[in-house]
């Protein structure tokens, strides 16, 4: 026999590699994009399947640029989980051309330019995202009515929207965070019984299922351990605590409730699957929940008193320049490092 | 009760301790040649004492101790002493060492030997001087001179000793094994120890996968007042010294400390029976339990084997299928190593022989890039960041190495276990750390030659300068001897003609 010479440890866990874990994120998102198909139509169905099949050949063109075996490295799933996030957070029955750009972005310059997977310093689908919201804001800020308002678009129209742009003509609303933005003089409560089509009672018609859906997808993520709680709780704490103390019914710089804040938008797919992502947030778990609340307060600074309707992106952006900060502060006091042992 | 404390991290891996059945010792194998290192511990190597072609009894000291860290070596049956020469050794990188090899004759003629019975008579030091001349290194896997553990010079002293029967390592149960066999020798040899070292109590530690065992030790320190049996959950690492520390005590070794600095000392349970038969009996260490395991034996088990054994009569013994496997293992699967070469020798730190068939430890997976998911992090009993330190390893950055503590990892393999990506991180660390010793060696040396550099230069510049104020003088002197309309010329002429008289006069 021919000894093979290898380190130890010689075992490993069971059925732990990034395929399964980039799996169940996968999973993970099927009760959101189900609710969201209900209310908004197949739109972002379509979205991530056209998506996907962009982004396994901008991954694989990439690899291959970059001299690497793609046939073996594509199947880690993760760049179809890069591209499934950033098709949840475009519009639905958005152009084809918007879906290229957006998925060629959080690709190419998102992932690959930095070294690829796990060396990315920026969350991927978020560069495409903020890109695209910043380079095309008309067609990023096209969200159809939800089901109960208008009439939900089928399938057929769906695939029109996305392959000739302009010949159909969705119905398109703004989101209940836009009206909340465009409407600062208003006091909260008046807004929500002035819109009740699109406010509904909580946080907006369709947008509190959805984020309820997305909220059933983490909390099955964190069961599985994928992650663990720190980064979301800090954002959904920090979020609700900035809500708490900012909501002010009785005058017109009101911040919106806490309920409103924290199921709409994309306040939960955030909190569960953009902050979560491992490579671009803080290492440690202090790390993670300090990062987690920092997004929180920069999602409420921003959409009370910035000038986009939502700000996960953002606030997940500018929290990956100070991950490493956090880092450097937040290392975990180590065996024998505890001060009632140092002498 | 005593109260259980949990530490941070850890695993649970398959246990698959009942497939080498603990609980009964069985007979090793006589081999044709021993194989007996003169390093199976930690410290200096032992230093021969027999030549070729000598004749050596069982018990005989064939390699003494040099230098305070170090044990002799004994023969464990009696032969020829045919060669003393490299041989390939148990080490985690394949290499080879001096050894010293016995053919047996079979008659296994022992001599004599003659032991302590009253030791509670006798102090600390001559009992401290039968245990390292016993020859007895840790047998828990370390193989540290068992005298020098002992020795701690600590002025509070020693308050616990622990005798550590957590084997947490899947696979082995030769601890197991010993406890249920020889309890009562344990808490024998416990007790010596403590007298040794003044410990007040004696915990006995046994994880709760063990009943069996706890149950033997429980029945064993019943005699034994400042004996207490602990059993606490399984999970890997708590058998690792400073992890059953915090389950035991709550209390933390310092970081870079060792246990004596809190005042606890921690032994193996064979360990503790080596320092009886050695105090009591006069007794060497030259035999030790080993667990010999795996799907491609037929017959694992716990064996009694003399040190020297080559791993392949060992194996041969137990219905190694040589097909099965691609590796074979000294120690278990969380922290042994590979095996280079079936003729080497098993020794006191050989607690496993574990010879897995390919489907039971299939070939490491290609690894993946780390995604930074933390699952290393949570399951690192020391509270490193292993995922910061793969990077910083994989950078060579040893100044941020030292701030995430590398030094504190322990090797336990819990983090490439659970990692996703399939990373070998110990390898990383054991060569990260191994850079960082190189490169503390390095700046020693450096600091020295920059040291003589720096001082040959201030020499030279001393006698530089001196020379300066020298020619200064020189100068000034004839300067003055010009102001005062002395002629230079004429002057030197006389003084030329001074120095030929002077030898003129001297010659004749």
């Amino acid at each position: 026999m021919s000894l093979l010479h290898v380190s130890s440890p010689h075992i490993h866990g069971p059925n732990s590699s990034v395929e399964s874990v980039m799996k169940q994120v996968l999973l993970a998102t099927i009760p959101g994009v189900v609710v969201m198909t209900y209310f908004f139509g197949p739109g972002t169905l379509l979205n991530i399947l056209v998506g996907g099949a962009m982004a396994l050949a901008f991954e694989a063109w990439a690899l291959w640029l970059r001299g690497r075996d793609y046939k073996t490295i594509v199947r880690d799933h993760s760049i179809v989980v890069t591209s499934t996030l950033l098709c949840i957070a475009i519009p639905p029955y958005a152009p084809w051309w918007l879906l290229l750009v957006g998925i060629g972005i959080s690709v190419l310059l998102g992932k690959h330019a930095f070294g690829g997977l796990g060396y990315n310093p920026f969350n991927p689908a978020m560069v495409g995202y903020v890109v695209l919201l910043i380079s095309f804001p008309l067609q990023m800020s096209s969200w159809t009515e939800p089901r109960g308002i208008g009439e939900v678009p089928g399938f057929v129209d769906a695939i029109t929207a996305l392959f000739v742009p302009g010949s159909y003509d969705a119905i398109t609303a703004a989101t209940p965070l836009d009206l909340f933005r465009q409407n600062e003089g208003m006091m909260f409560s008046d807004l929500m019984s002035a819109r009740p089509e699109m406010m509904g009672t909580i946080a907006g018609v369709g947008w509190d299922w959805v984020n309820l859906a997305f909220l059933l997808g983490g909390v099955w993520l964190l069961r599985q351990r994928v992650f663990t709680w720190h980064a979301p709780v800090g954002m959904l704490g920090a979020l609700a605590l900035c809500a708490v103390i900012g909501f002010d019914d009785g005058s017109s710089t009101g911040g919106g409730s806490m309920l409103f804040h924290l199921f709409s938008g994309a306040t939960m797919f955030g909190a569960f699957f953009i902050i979560t992502d491992p490579v671009s947030s803080a290492v440690s778990n202090r790390g993670r929940l300090i990062f987690g609340a920092l997004v929180g307060l920069l999602v409420y600074l921003i959409r009370v008193h910035g000038n986009y309707p939502d700000a996960v992106a953002f606030g997940v952006l500018i929290m990956n320049f100070a991950a490493p900060f956090i880092d450097q502060y937040t290392q975990p006091t180590v065996y024998g490092m505890r001060q009632e042992t140092k002498e | 009760m005593r109260q259980i404390h949990d530490i941070h991290g850890g695993i649970h891996p398959p246990e698959r301790k009942e497939l080498s059945r603990p609980g009964n010792v069985i007979d090793g194998p006589v081999p044709a040649q021993l194989v007996l290192p003169l390093s199976q511990h930690i410290g200096a190597p032992a230093s021969p004492v027999v030549n070729i072609g000598d004749q050596v009894l069982g018990g005989q000291m064939i390699a003494e101790a040099q230098g305070p860290v170090s044990v002799p070596v004994h023969a464990p049956s009696s032969g020829t002493v045919i060669a003393i020469e490299s041989r390939a050794v148990p080490h985690a990188s394949g290499m080879s060492d001096t050894c010293i090899v016995v053919e047996l004759d079979g008659q296994d003629t022992w001599t004599p030997t003659s032991g302590i019975t009253d030791w509670r008579q006798h102090n600390r030091l001559e009992l401290m001087n039968c245990v390292r001349q016993a020859g007895i290194a840790g047998l828990g896997g370390a193989g540290f001179p068992t005298a020098i553990k002992l020795a701690s010079d600590r002025d509070e002293g020693i308050h616990t000793l622990i005798i550590n029967g957590t084997e947490c390592e899947p696979y082995i149960s030769a601890d197991d094994t010993v406890m249920q066999c020889y309890a009562e020798e344990i808490v024998a040899g416990a007790e010596i120890l403590a007298h040794i070292v003044g410990a007040e109590t004696i915990l006995l530690a046994v994880e709760d996968n063990k009943p069996d065992a706890a149950a033997a030790m429980t029945a064993a320190a019943q005699n034994c007042e400042m004996a207490e049996v602990v059993t606490f959950p399984t999970k890997y690492p708590s058998g690792g010294e400073k992890q059953l520390i915090e389950i035991l005590l709550n209390a933390q070794v310092p970081s870079g400390g060792i246990p004596a600095d809190i005042g606890v000392l921690c032994q193996n349970p064979s360990t503790a029976i080596a320092v009886l038969e050695a105090i009591t009996l006069g007794k060497p260490l030259t035999t030790r339990v080993t667990t010999v395991t795996g799907e491609a034996v037929g017959d694992p088990g716990n064996r009694r084997v003399m040190l020297g054994t080559p791993i392949k009569d060992l194996l041969g013994q137990a219905g190694f299928d040589s097909t099965a496997g691609n590796r074979v293992l000294h120690g278990g699967p969380m922290m042994g190593f590979a095996v280079t070469d079936l003729d080497m020798p098993v020794v006191k730190i050989t607690n496993c022989v574990l010879a897995p068939t390919a489907e039971e430890l299939p070939p490491p997976q290609p690894a993946q890039p780390c995604i930074r998911c933390g699952h290393c992090a949570e399951a690192c009993p020391a509270s490193l960041l292993p995922q910061q330190l793969y990077w910083y390893a994989r950078a060579k950055d040893h100044e941020q190495l030292e701030r995430h503590n590398l030094l504190d990892c322990i090797e336990c393999g819990a983090c490439a276990y659970v990692c996703p990506s399939h990373i070998p991180l110990v390898q990383y660390y054991r060569s990260a750390k191994s850079g960082i010793k190189d490169a503390q060696q390095e700046k020693i040396r450096s600091d020295n030659s920059r040291g003589r550099f720096e001082a040959r230069q201030e020499r030279l510049e001393r006698e530089a300068t001196a020379k300066e104020a020298k020619r200064a003088a020189r100068k000034a002197a004839a300067e003055a001897r010009a102001a005062s309309g002395e002629d230079p010329v004429q002057a030197a002429i006389e003084r030329a003609k001074a120095k030929k008289a002077e030898q003129q006069e001297a010659d004749s």
